[in-house]
């Protein structure tokens, strides 16, 4: 019996000195010499100031920018509470809010007379989806464009310059970085967004 | 579902199935006390471990000693984590300043992490301070995978012993596993993921100002050390609260396949690893190719489901114009007037649309689905799309997946000695269909290993539907966050959840109470050491059999016909045990979805 307890806290105590010791600071060490930029987080620049993260959404509400998918993270986007809904097939709260936005998508984009992209009705999985669908993006172009006072193909061709295609041409979906866009956004309108 | 989806899924099976063999034999041979390339390196941490703590060993032991060995350092290991969780407040490395968890929580967390289980009651980045997640919860990650792995090498050497007293040596098995197989491939696989974009820092968070002027905090931490060994490991435990959905958490479409490889690396390999040890390739192979069908089964049905969503959904995306526009359609066409249909009934069906409700754009339907059935065939849990959203149907086959005993790949090691319950009920049942004595390669099955497996098979069934059906009508409505059949759902995929010990939930549901924390906990007990303990006992009696010459009377168990068989008794079992809950929950759901019935 005693040699089992000398056994069972020997062991405990070396493999946990290994594995929670050792090991992490290992990786931490390598990771931070090799990729800094990935292993802090992708932080996006912007004039010498952490404009957000590459891989972290944003909640996006003014007119003059693009818009990313409902969020049930905090109050939305909140990057230190991700979370889904949770909300079932049969819930009526979901039906109603599905509803809601639907409603709410079609009278900020009249122009978009085509089905609503499944994405931009339902909540990401994390709350923090840093992707729309393409057609998310397209629908909001003509939005943007007269909110910005920028002709719409140009501002159609930053959306298709964005379009990012399955990794490896196999894994994942067509999709659009939001934040990105909208970076690029500010950058060909040379400044900020006036009355957003 | 797109050829695209279908490429995906056969470079998955296929980077399986060229791996897992030499994987295999390779963790047989390291088991065995074989020398590997690393022992150079780590030979002499392992003697370390054995001088220090007073261990021979070469030393081989009875499955009762196995066991009791495992008992008592599950136990050091408990209190180590349960200590850690619950007076993380004061310890250091709590950048945050979180306080320490409630009793019944910090209890919860430390069983469900001891038995591989990683049911989370709590948010990961709102609730754990980095020492809790890299000691308590780490530490456990790599040691719950080194158990699984040691019963399982002990149950396929009582396999292939013959006339043996023992059935090998606890703590060499365990510090093997963790230094020879566990630890080698999480840091490359660790570094691998980085590259991808997870995080990995000792920093806490950082502040971003958005281009519309906004200040967003940005939750970071050492999460790829955690992540590899969480998913190699079988564990699923979130760094995050949404866990593998979180961007942090996995960052690509790459690594998100990369992540569900690794899931079922291990469970994989060591059907080839009972191959090397009995030296019947062919039989690993079958047993894989039950696996494998199932699981393909299991993925096609989901992604169906997935990719038809919700009417509800459909009606929202499609909602402007469609009614009006197919009524006066019809009208013209007919030139008789049509009546206006009732508010609450569409006039069409609408096109089905895919259900993006708790997915993430860069994975879409068929990774996500993908990852759903692959995180509950495996006893995993983590989630890269939220279960609770699925659809009726595809949640279905996530938690028949994990009721069939999480024996699909299933847990690092428990998948296998599951499986192997299954292939002795088997053929138990052949035997007594063509009225001869059964036999497993050479072994002759008694009944004494029937009733140790039927045990094992019984036993986590116990909590799952007894729990479930006391919650129902007792402590489980006030915490669900659906109402109607999908409540029930919720309850009946917690108890699964936690009774099987892979882990994921059907997240709405408000688990951290203390109701919840002791009857989820009691049943990752039951789950974990009733099929553990049993299992190792019918090891013990099988090593000690003398072995009959395998002739042509025997019952075959590989090829076509086998595989058949074994496919059939976990089907069975699986919905005769199940069948009854499931109607009341998933199933009944169906029907309401189709009839617009909403809660």
């Amino acid at each position: 019996m005693l040699t089992l307890v000398r056994q069972s806290l020997v062991v405990t105590l070396l493999l946990a000195a290994l594995l929670c010791g050792a090991y992490p600071v290992l990786v931490t060490g390598a990771a931070q010499a090799l990729m800094p930029h990935k292993a802090n987080g992708s932080p996006v620049m912007t004039n010498g100031q952490i404009a957000g993260s590459d891989l972290i959404g944003q909640h996006f509400t003014g007119a003059g920018y693009f818009h990313g998918r409902p969020s049930a993270a905090g109050d939305g986007y909140d990057a230190a509470a991700s979370s889904g809904s949770n909300l079932g097939p049969t819930s009526r709260a979901l039906a109603e809010s599905m509803q809601a936005r639907a409603a709410a998508l079609r009278a900020e984009n009249p122009d978009w007379k085509a089905p609503l992209p499944p994405d931009m009705v339902t909540a990401s999985a994390s709350g923090l989806d840093p992707h729309v669908s393409p057609e998310g993006a397209l629908m909001q172009v003509a939005r943007v464009a007269a909110a910005r006072g920028l002709p719409v193909e140009k501002v159609a061709e930053l959306v298709d310059a964005h379009v990012e295609g399955p990794q490896l041409g196999l894994f994942g979906e067509p999709r659009v970085n939001v934040l990105r866009l909208n970076l690029a956004l500010d950058a060909l309108a040379g400044g900020r967004a006036e009355g957003n | 579902m797109t050829p695209r989806d279908y490429l995906q899924l056969a470079l998955f099976l296929g980077i399986l199935a060229a791996v897992s063999p030499p994987l295999g034999r390779y963790i047989h041979r390291v088991l065995e006390g074989g020398r590997t390339w690393l022992h150079p390196l780590l030979g002499p941490v392992e003697r370390l471990v054995y001088t220090a703590a007073g261990i021979d060993p070469a030393s081989d032991h009875p499955w009762q000693r196995y066991a009791v060995n495992l008992l008592g350092f599950t136990l050091a290991g408990f209190c180590l984590t349960f200590g850690v969780l619950l007076f993380q407040d004061v310890l250091p490395l709590n950048p945050q300043g979180f306080p320490a968890p409630s009793w019944d929580l910090a209890l919860n967390t430390a069983v469900s992490f001891v038995t591989n289980t990683n049911w989370q009651a709590y948010g990961g980045e709102a609730t754990m301070s980095h020492l809790s997640q890299m000691v308590a919860l780490t530490y456990q990650n790599f040691i719950s995978a080194a158990v699984g792995i040691a019963v399982c090498m002990a149950v396929v050497r009582g396999i292939a012993r013959a006339e043996a007293q023992g059935i090998g040596n606890f703590w060499a098995d365990l510090v093997r596993s963790t230094l020879y197989v566990l630890l080698p491939l999480c840091l490359p696989g660790a570094l691998l993921l980085v590259g991808q974009g997870m995080v990995q820092t000792l920093a806490a968070s950082f502040t971003a100002i958005t281009p519309e002027g906004a200040a967003q905090t940005i939750a970071v931490g050492p999460v790829a050390s955690q992540v590899i060994i969480k998913m190699l490991g079988t564990n699923g435990d979130g760094f995050f609260n949404a866990n593998a959905a979180h961007p942090f958490e996995n960052p690509t479409a790459l690594a998100n396949f990369i992540q569900m490889l690794v899931i079922f690396l291990l469970p994989s390999a060591l059907v080839f690893t009972l191959g090397a040890a009995v030296r019947r390739p062919r039989h690993a192979w079958t047993v894989w190719s039950v696996m494998a069908a199932v699981f393909v089964a299991g993925t096609l049905l989901t992604a169906h489901f997935e990719y038809r969503g919700t009417s509800a959904m459909a009606q929202a995306v499609a909602a402007a114009d469609l009614p009006t526009a197919s009524a006066s359609a019809s009208g013209a066409a007919s030139g008789v007037t049509v009546p206006p249909a009732p508010a609450t009934v569409p006039v069409s069906a609408p096109a089905p649309v895919p259900n993006m409700e708790g997915k993430e754009v860069r994975f879409g339907i068929f990774s996500s689905s993908l990852f759903a059935v692959v995180t509950t065939d495996a006893s995993c849990g983590a989630v890269n799309a939220m279960h609770d959203s699925l659809t009726p149907l595809g949640g279905l086959v996530t938690l028949l997946n994990m009721q069939l005993g999480e024996i699909i790949f299933g847990g690092v090691g428990s998948g296998l000695y599951g499986m192997v319950l299954f292939i002795i009920l088997t053929v138990f049942l052949a035997g007594l269909m063509v009225g001869r004595t059964p036999d497993y390669l050479g072994k002759r099955i008694e009944g004494r290993e029937v009733t140790l497996a039927v045990a094992a098979l019984l036993l986590p069934a116990l909590p799952l539907l007894g729990f479930t059906a006391l919650a129902a009508v007792g402590w489980g409505p006030q915490a669900l966050a659906n109402a109607g059949a999908h409540g029930f759902s919720e309850l009946l995929y917690a108890y699964t959840s936690s009774a099987q010990n892979n882990g994921s939930a059907f997240a709405g549901l408000t688990v951290n109470s203390p109701v919840f924390n002791l009857t989820t906990a009691a049943s990752m007990l039951i789950g974990r050491f009733g099929v553990m303990l049993p299992m190792l006992a019918v090891a013990g009696s099988l090593a000690a059999r003398r072995p009959r010459p395998v002739t042509d009377a025997s019952f075959p168990v590989e090829g076509a016909t086998f595989a058949l068989l074994l496919t059939s008794v976990i089907l069975i079992v699986g919905a005769l045990t199940y069948l009854p809950a499931l109607s009341l929950g998933p199933i009944v759901e169906h029907l309401q979805m189709i009839e617009h019935q909403l809660y």
